[in-house]
């Protein structure tokens, strides 16, 4: 694949969900992380919160997907993320990219993570090498 | 911690990717979110850490969260040793008032040859604590 990347393109957005409480559970069994607060009703009600909520780093998780699959799992180099609104069941998360800029066979995106209801859930960055994308 | 094949599978599938190279090689690359599952590998003791430095684990929030990796992500098959230190503490007047507290640690990834392979960087708030 032959593609030129510039400051300022905007890549193609993707959206995962509608995000369900086995996504939730699923991602905690994966990663490790098992606060209650995530899966057990009772308890996240007991601690002020209407229902369960999402793990941040699940959309950390979906977003490092996103840049994956479109730069290549081997190609990651730095990604980082930084934690805005909650997640919640049945929320859907569209993933976007802008390139900030390409230097150095490396391409800078900054990300963004937004809910349906126009909300922010994640911000973040990352860089991948594009030497073997671009070529040259 | 050992960088485990069914893992990867296992984490690319949680966080809804499909691709191939962390479906289908026997040895993959990590995903870029991956380590996070070294708390499997921790020491009962590493959860003292939040003792030591006064935090109340109730009102701990992940404010941010980062991962470098100099030569590209580890794969499948390592055996990376993981050291956490405590990189600042520094208090921030919230928004709405009563003062929250920051803390960054930086956990090193370091294969057997004592290369760097993964640095990641873990920002987290505590807020507001209650009149003492």
């Amino acid at each position: 694949m032959t593609r030129s990347l510039a400051a300022g393109d905007v890549l193609p957005e993707r959206a995962f969900g509608p995000l369900t409480r086995t996504d939730f559970v699923r991602y905690q069994g994966a990663s490790g992380d098992f606060n209650p607060i995530h899966h057990d009703e009772g308890f996240a009600q007991s601690a002020g919160f209407p229902t369960v909520f999402s793990v941040g780093m699940l959309q950390a998780g979906l977003l490092a997907t996103y840049c994956t699959d479109q730069f290549g799992p081997e190609n990651v180099r730095r990604f980082k993320v930084q934690f805005r609104e909650q997640v919640w069941p049945d929320d859907v998360l569209t993933c976007r990219a802008t390139v900030a800029r390409v230097e150095d066979g490396l391409v800078h995106l900054d990300l963004v993570v937004t809910r349906q209801t126009g909300g922010t859930a994640v911000v973040g960055e990352a860089s991948f090498s594009v030497s073997s994308v671009v070529g040259d | 911690m050992a960088v485990e094949r069914g893992k990867v599978r296992e984490f690319a599938r949680a966080t809804k990717s499909d691709a191939a190279e962390y479906l289908e090689d026997p040895q993959p690359p990590i995903p870029p979110t991956f380590l996070t599952t070294s708390t499997f590998w921790q020491p009962p003791e590493a959860a003292e850490l939040w003792r030591v430095i006064d935090i109340d684990l109730r009102r701990l929030l992940h404010g941010e969260q980062e991962y470098v990796f100099p030569d590209g992500p580890p794969r499948a098959g390592m055996q990376l040793t993981a050291q956490t230190r405590v990189e600042s503490v520094f208090e921030k007047e919230g928004k709405r008032g009563g003062a929250m507290t920051f803390v960054v640690t930086v956990t090193d990834f370091i294969d057997p040859d004592g290369t760097l392979v993964a640095q990641a960087r873990s920002t987290a708030i505590e807020t507001g604590r209650a009149p003492a």
